[in-house]
């Protein structure tokens, strides 16, 4: 069933939009964008040096996401420069960093434009595997601490004051957050996951009034971008990622119509 | 029961050092159940940073903080919630509780604002959000509640009613409340035990004890002083809305 490529990445791709739905939906409600952004951008970076160690590609970008994740913490706390100016920082030196080592591995032959913008001729069997049993392991975990997650998002103070443990659950979110980025970095590529945590978060806020819709929106428009996506990519020839993107988008798009609607309706 | 087993928080000396600059030194106080205390103080006296060591947000950077509640509430100052979030009223009611439709009603009710219960909280105004707050600090029937000024935005029967309500809850519940609050009026009238902060404690004691106090009257004036204790006398009985006497 999954001999042909094409089977694969949906599968694999639809496992992918499944576990970006509820993080997406955090990662929006947290304004933390830009965070995502820098930790897919140093994903690069777990690529080059997986090849250059033969490790597995996802265990190592999610080593090295979470390494900056912490680096991030620790530099918050030695200097008084703003959080977006770290995350800068830490996006941009780990992308070029990425980007020299690949330079020096030039005995590989490396499909640059895969690693940046995902590649659905690379899925295969064991990723499947590796998708669907890491999404699951996250989602699982995203379960058990999303009281104390959810609340620490609405007021951290209230959420500690009342027993929830946030910085607890604030830390193991970044890891998650490191570890959906290491599942879908073949597929999307290091440039535009965060797009998939936030177009289909972006599009769930348009059209829902309460949290659990919002994320059930959120994964069922991620599987439509996904699906259209891939089949766009298939049928003209185009990366995966991008493709994936654009079409979230046109459903973004499409999602503000509701909203329009209903400002009229008000302005009356 | 003796004192100790009703005594839920006990804060011997404790302060908070922000980059070299004690924001509050020297903090002693106690909360027991059933009792209402009191901060008070002018703006960046350390009445937040104070209560907010009492519910372990904080940590304390001198002195000693003992805690032996069990379930502790908090009414925020300040809460704002960003758009992105599709939150409703009875959402926010569960945030850190499984409780069940029922009590979310009950605990509406009782500040007055079960209509809104499947409103956004982005639609609700400042004083029917500071009721939904309370409510939801009630809801979680607290042994330790923590109010930080709860009544702001609220229309002025609506404070009324609020205040007595808290006063009420504190006797049912039988819980301790940590108060701030800039009303002094009800600060004078109904709470146990009154602190007066200044970066420290200026003074603290019972109500009628403290606005006689020198160092109470340097911080609020002789005039506002004066008007307390008077109306010390005068609070013994409350009023309805129209200003009837209610008993």
């Amino acid at each position: 069933m999954f001999d042909d490529f094409f089977i694969r990445a949906l599968v694999a791709g639809v496992g992918i939009a499944i576990v970006a739905g509820p993080l997406g939906c955090l990662v929006i409600w947290r304004r933390l964008s830009y965070f995502g952004d820098t930790l897919s951008h140093s994903a690069l970076l777990g690529v080059t040096l997986a090849y250059s160690f033969s490790l597995n590609i996802a265990f190592s970008v999610f080593v090295i996401s979470a390494v900056v994740a912490l680096l991030l913490v620790s530099l918050q706390k030695r200097t008084k420069l703003a959080g977006d100016s770290l995350l800068g920082l830490l996006a941009h030196s780990t992308l070029a960093i990425g980007l020299v080592l690949i330079g020096f591995l030039s005995y590989i032959r490396f499909d640059l434009m895969g690693l940046l913008f995902g590649d659905i001729l690379a899925v295969t069997t064991a990723d499947i595997g590796l998708v669907w049993i890491g999404g699951s392991i996250i989602l699982i975990i995203l379960y058990f601490i999303w009281k104390s997650l959810f609340s620490a998002t609405v007021n951290y103070d209230l959420s500690a004051a009342e027993g929830m443990r946030p910085e607890v659950s604030n830390f193991i979110f970044t890891l998650l957050l490191a570890g959906v980025i290491a599942l879908s970095i073949k597929m999307i590529g290091a440039l535009l996951i965060t797009g998939l945590l936030l177009i289909p978060a972006a599009i769930a806020r348009n059209i829902s009034n309460s949290p659990r819709q919002m994320i059930v929106i959120a994964i069922l428009s991620g599987i439509l971008s996904v699906v259209v996506g891939l089949f766009a990519s298939l049928e003209i020839n185009t990366s995966s990622g991008p493709s994936i993107i654009v079409v979230a988008l046109i459903l973004f798009i499409i999602s503000l119509v509701p909203l329009e609607i209903k400002g009229q309706l008000q302005k009356r | 029961m003796n004192e100790n087993n009703n005594l839920l928080v006990r804060l011997k000396d404790c302060g908070i050092q922000k980059s070299s600059k004690w924001i509050v030194k020297g903090i002693s106080l106690e909360i027991h159940k059933g009792k209402i205390v009191t901060l008070i103080g002018p703006n960046g006296s350390g009445k937040t940073t104070t209560a907010k060591m009492a519910l372990n947000i904080l940590k304390s950077d001198e002195g000693s903080i003992e805690n032996y509640s069990t379930k502790m509430a908090y009414v925020p100052q300040k809460i704002s919630i960003d758009w992105t979030m599709p939150l409703r009223v009875v959402d926010f009611m569960k945030l850190t509780s499984h409780i069940n439709k029922d009590e979310i009603i009950e605990a509406l009710k009782l500040t007055g604002v079960q209509h809104l219960i499947y409103n956004e909280i982005h639609n609700l105004s400042g004083g029917e959000f500071q009721r939904v707050l309370i409510a939801r600090a009630i809801a979680k029937k607290p042994d330790l509640l923590v109010l930080d000024e709860p009544v702001q935005g609220v229309d002025f029967n609506g404070e009324i009613a609020l205040y007595n309500l808290i006063k009420e809850i504190c006797t049912k519940l039988n819980c301790g409340i940590l108060l701030i609050s800039h009303d002094l009026h009800f600060v004078m009238s109904a709470t146990d035990h009154v602190i007066c902060l200044n970066g420290h404690i200026c003074c603290s004691g019972s109500p009628k004890s403290i606005v006689k106090n020198s160092s109470y009257i340097e911080l609020f004036g002789e005039h506002n002083a004066a008007t307390l204790s008077l109306y010390q006398h005068e609070h013994d009985h409350s009023h309805q809305t129209d200003g009837s006497v209610k008993n």
